[in-house]
């Protein structure tokens, strides 16, 4: 096949491929540099939490394999139990860091809108993540914090739909609807991230050009 | 030995919680910690130098 094919194919495949070759060429895709800037441990917790969502999807994996028998009562399941725990216990605090960071140097700027919000809305469904994950524990816990929780979620007119009493339709929306979501979310995510840049940090008072001007011809590698 | 069971008295979770009042803000201690260590990895991570800084 002759490159001009390649280029200018026919179809929604060579569509789609001209699409992601522009917009995310290999060396900005999968990069093995970064910006000077970068070499902070401010810039670390957003990967702390990807890694993190990992361990969570790993350990709910095989709570779900084993079931709740499993998980109440043999040794190894009390531990792959807590390990999900504390994987979301750092998963939220590893993010909620990750997005001070992000807040106080205004990441939104230079065209990073959506690349914000799709990290606040993941932040929002991990909130709904881990509130049905509390919801599905099944034990005195889970049901206090359900009918506490219903009367906050009937007083905004969505318990028809978001029934908290349930807990078949609380368990799916934990295993399948809001993993689904936050994994799609976080690969948007970092797909904006690879394609705008990691985000500079606020020019200097007597600046009119952002600080890593300078700084970007320097690179530190990965 | 004696270090560890004194770690383990200091967060073991397994009674009633206690909670901070303060005007209308009600916080168990437990998260108020939290979010101090939280806050104090936050300010570590501006402050500490990050290792390895190799340029090209």
């Amino acid at each position: 096949m002759s490159a001009e094919v390649e280029e200018h194919g026919p179809g929604w495949t060579a569509w789609v491929r001209r699409r992601a070759l522009r917009s995310f060429p290999p060396d900005q895709l999968l990069p093995d540099s970064q910006p000077v800037y970068v070499a902070s441990w401010t810039y670390v917790f957003g990967v702390a939490t990807v890694s993190a969502f990992l361990v969570v999807l790993g350990t709910g994996g095989i709570l779900t394999l084993r079931g709740p028998a499993w998980w109440h009562a043999s040794g190894f399941g009390h531990f792959i139990n807590s390990t999900h725990l504390w994987s979301v216990e750092l998963f939220m605090g590893f993010m909620v860091i990750h997005l001070w960071g992000k807040f106080f140097m205004a990441a939104w700027r230079g065209k990073r809108a959506m690349t914000w919000i799709t990290g606040a809305v993941s932040f929002l469904a991990s909130v709904g993540a881990a509130f049905t994950g509390y919801l599905t524990q099944q034990n005195l816990a889970s049901q206090w914090i359900a009918t506490q929780a219903k009367d906050g979620l009937n007083s905004v007119g969505i318990g028809a739909y978001f029934n908290v009493l349930d807990f078949g339709q609380m368990l799916m929306w934990h295993i399948v609807l809001l993993p689904l979501a936050i994994g799609l979310l976080i690969v948007v995510h970092v797909l904006l991230v690879r394609r705008h840049g990691v985000v500079p940090p606020l020019p200097l008072p007597d600046e009119k050009t952002p600080a890593p001007a300078a700084a970007t011809s320097e690179a530190v590698q990965s | 030995m004696q270090l560890g069971a004194q770690f383990v008295q200091a967060v073991n979770l397994n009674h009633p919680g206690r909670y901070v009042h303060w005007g209308v803000i009600q916080i168990s201690v437990a998260n108020l910690v939290v979010i101090a260590v939280m806050i104090a990895i936050f300010v570590l991570a501006i402050l500490l130098p990050f290792p390895g800084r190799r340029r090209k």
